[in-house]
């Protein structure tokens, strides 16, 4: 059996999400969505708001800043998103793992 | 103008304050037991896993597809992040998610944030640990059934996220239960064949590739390359 090695996965798995969020997305169905669909039928959606934090977004409703073709703003979206989310993902796994408690008793997690 | 895309993601104004605080406590205990899962368990291969992982469910959610009605569904990714990871540290990787996608893409609600990261976190992920190992305890240990345990499970976690969030717009007095639950539960039962379908070939791609790392597979499943190299540092005979 053909076995990957992990980082040869990790890279094949990293790729494949990178171009479905940057080359899939645009395309993806862009009528409401489930609770969106459900708030809308049911009349309450519009008890719906930003928070304050939120206003400042960076990349709000999943469209590139100053892009002006959708598409494009939507992809650039997808490849910033998940490059962000691995990123984050794998030094939050790294950190954490780093303070095993088996390194050393400094670690000082409460058990 | 201003769109908010929601799918199962509440945003801010849905829930009352004692409904999203409750929510968060349940959302940061479950996510404080599964950093100290991660910082006891988590071994070398699985650390560049958590990030894959968070970044394909990232990607996952952005994929719309259509379903009946003029309506749209997404992969939620607990299940698939249970049966790779095991349950809490799956429960971290939707945290990771759903925390990106509210701050930097307006995606979900900040007061709200605890009450995503149960629905479609904490609620699937511990679900899927329960009925996937569950289930392959009295059913043959094979990897058909245990594929379609994974995908039952993964339909079956969309619908308790779906439940969870009409009983807590419900509790908040958004909208009752009454009419919020059949819609809710509707759409989702749709959706969540989307989710069955992506998190069954996800996992059977992971265990062709790299069997070691699903971590709910029955060891029949996984133990068919042992005797090839760990590739962790701490490999263990």
């Amino acid at each position: 059996m053909n076995r990957l090695s992990t980082r040869i996965f990790t890279v094949l798995a990293l790729a494949l999400a990178i171009g479905l969020a940057t080359a899939v997305s645009p395309f993806a169905s862009a009528s409401p969505d489930g609770l969106e669909k459900v708030a809308e039928d049911k009349a309450f959606l519009d008890q719906g708001r930003l928070a304050r934090i939120q206003e400042d977004s960076p990349i709000p409703d999943y469209a590139f800043p100053g892009v002006e073709n959708e598409r494009v703003a939507t992809g650039l979206a997808g490849f910033v998103g998940t490059l962000a989310v691995f990123a984050i993902g794998y030094g939050l796994a790294f950190v954490v793992r780093r303070r095993a408690p088996r390194a050393g008793p400094a670690g000082g997690a409460p058990a | 103008m201003i769109d908010l895309p929601l799918a199962l993601h509440i945003p801010d104004g849905f829930l009352s304050g004692d409904v999203a605080a409750l929510a968060g406590v349940v959302a940061i205990a479950a996510v404080a037991y599964g950093l100290r899962v991660a910082n006891v368990e988590l071994d070398e291969a699985r650390i560049p896993l958590l990030g894959v992982l968070a970044a394909f469910i990232f990607a996952g959610q952005m994929l719309n597809f259509p379903i009946a009605g003029g309506t749209s569904g997404h992969f939620l990714g607990a299940t698939l992040a249970a049966v790779l990871l095991g349950p809490w540290l799956a429960c971290l990787v939707m945290a990771v998610v759903l925390a990106v996608q509210a701050f930097a893409f307006a995606d979900g609600g900040i007061s709200a944030l605890g009450a995503n990261v149960l629905n479609m976190g904490v609620l699937g992920a511990l679900l899927a640990g329960l009925l996937v190992s569950g289930a392959m305890s009295v059913l043959p240990r094979t990897r058909g059934s245990f594929l379609a345990v994974v995908g039952v499970v993964s339909w079956l976690a969309v619908m308790v996220g779906a439940a969870a969030t009409s009983l807590e717009l419900a509790v908040s007095d958004t909208v009752p239960l009454a009419t919020s639950l059949p819609a809710m539960l509707g759409v989702h039962s749709l959706i969540g064949i989307g989710e069955a379908v992506i998190t069954v070939a996800a996992v059977s791609a992971v265990l062709a590739a790299r069997p070691d790392l699903v971590a709910l597979a029955p060891a029949e499943l996984t133990t068919g390359t042992a005797a090839l190299q760990p590739l962790g540092g701490e490999a263990q005979a």
